[in-house]
């Protein structure tokens, strides 16, 4: 193989990667029985150190729909972090099991960190509040299939967008992609972190910050809903206040497109009634069956391997 | 009037903030010089006012980059024979590893051996800003 290549955080893939990315799991998704031996013989190790439903098992189901394998674990209780073991040596010692590694770890970096120990491609399956790249292309593909394209859009993220680790992943991308304008629907306590804020408005990006989805829902083509932990708020009593605020509802959305997108990384608690799943605009569950598609194309470019593979 | 002799050989640590000697002397020198060393706070400048100087004997390497930090303005004279032979400037540095930690209490460089911090210059915002490589979260660096 070539030099090993890592997804720690979108940037570490050029636009054009990132849409072919895109495009091969659209490839996939219309034709899958065409992968599902691509890697035979491969064992992916998953790593989470937290833990995860969607971003685990759709991993797992990724690599077994190619045929390969999977080892690893999903509590760090049971693994020997619980004895003490660093990470460096972990990385070391799975390193020599297996051909690709996935990783979820609470410490905001860890997965960059595992790189320095790794010779197999290392994939950041969510690290702290920090990043989550590879539910950004959850969200690209997902995007790309319902509105054709990945640009020209006007976006709005509502909830948590200060921990929301998927909302900064996504909004740097989509700001590459050329989306020069995002609306941030949050109370004060939970608007964007002012360290990322000052990246976006470095590279032209304008943030309108808004308290009330009402106030802009007409004008948006996406919107992005996060939940609202109570464990984020100082006070119950904030929390009260607050949580109804940012609770999707058929009401809410009465006045948005028709052909707006509703998406959301789950899992959901109460942000988005039911009633709002049979609403033709709720993209959020066909969101993270894509999911699996997209992992499947990542897998192959980082292994190598059938639409991806060299000579 | 206060006389402190020059040194023969070592280097002389000019143009420090009036204040940020006795940091810099505690911070950085105390543990690892066991040569003589002076320090002079309050000196009279016509740049500065007032501004500290630090003399050390028949030490010349110093890491200028750690300088740069506290104080851009300061100055490093190489002395040789009682003769100033070299004289630096100490500069912002792009990239600094190891000379502090990160702020994000959730960062990897906080919790594990292995990670040393490492930092590129983000802004200069009054004082230098620098964001962290593993968790891009903004420091500012204080003495």
């Amino acid at each position: 193989m070539s030099q090993v290549r890592h997804l720690i955080e979108p940037e570490d893939f050029t636009l054009e990667e990132l849409m072919q990315l895109v495009d091969t799991g659209l490839s996939i998704y219309e034709n899958p029985s065409q992968y599902r031996k691509v890697c035979d013989g491969k064992i992916m190790a998953s790593l989470f150190f937290e833990p995860s439903t969607r971003t685990k098992l759709s991993f797992d189901s990724a690599m077994m729909r190619l045929g390969g394998q999977v080892l690893g674990f999903s509590d760090a209780s049971t693994s020997s972090t619980a004895k003490g073991e660093s990470l460096a040596d972990t990385i070391k010692v799975v390193n020599d099991y297996s051909d690709l590694i996935v990783m979820r770890h609470p410490k905001e970096g860890a997965p960059k960190l595992a790189t320095h120990f790794a010779t197999i491609p290392v994939i950041n399956g969510g690290d702290g509040g920090h990043q989550h790249p590879t539910q950004t292309l959850t969200d690209l593909i997902t995007i790309k299939r319902f509105k054709g394209r990945l640009d020209n859009m006007k976006i709005g993220f509502c909830g948590d967008l200060k921990f929301g680790r998927t909302v900064h992943s996504l909004i740097r991308t989509l700001a590459r992609f050329g989306n020069k304008e995002f609306y941030l629907i949050s109370p004060d306590e939970l608007t964007l972190p002012v360290s990322l804020k000052r990246q976006l408005e470095k590279q032209g990006v304008k943030l309108i910050e808004v308290r009330y989805l009402e106030d802009v829902v007409e004008e948006l083509d996406m919107l992005y809903m996060t939940r609202i932990q109570k464990e984020r708020f100082f006070n119950e009593e904030d929390y009260v206040r607050l949580k109804n605020t940012y609770i999707l509802n058929r009401d809410k959305i009465r006045s948005a497109k028709e052909d707006l997108i509703i998406l959301h990384p789950l899992p959901r608690v109460n942000e988005i009634a039911i009633d709002v799943d049979t609403d033709p605009r709720a993209a959020y569950f066909e969101q993270s069956k894509m999911g699996v598609y997209v992992r499947m194309a990542l897998i192959c470019k980082l292994l190598e391997v059938g639409p991806y593979a060299r000579g | 009037m206060l006389e402190v002799k020059g040194i023969q050989n070592g280097i002389v640590i000019d143009h420090i903030k009036a204040g940020n000697g006795l940091k810099i002397f505690n911070k950085l020198l105390s543990e690892h010089i066991d040569t003589p060393v002076v320090l002079l706070m309050n000196v009279d400048s016509k740049a500065l006012g007032k501004k500290d100087i630090i003399k050390i004997a028949d030490v010349f390497d110093i890491d200028l980059d750690i300088l740069g930090l506290i104080d851009h303005n300061i100055t490093v004279n190489i002395v040789r024979d009682s003769k100033i032979t070299d004289k630096r400037k100490a500069n912002i540095p792009e990239e600094v590893t190891g000379l502090f930690n990160c702020i994000n209490p959730r960062c990897i460089t906080n919790s594990d051996a292995y990670a040393v911090p490492k930092f590129k210059l983000y802004e200069m915002n009054g004082s230098a800003e620098y964001i962290c490589s593993y968790c891009e979260e903004i420091t500012k660096y204080r003495l």
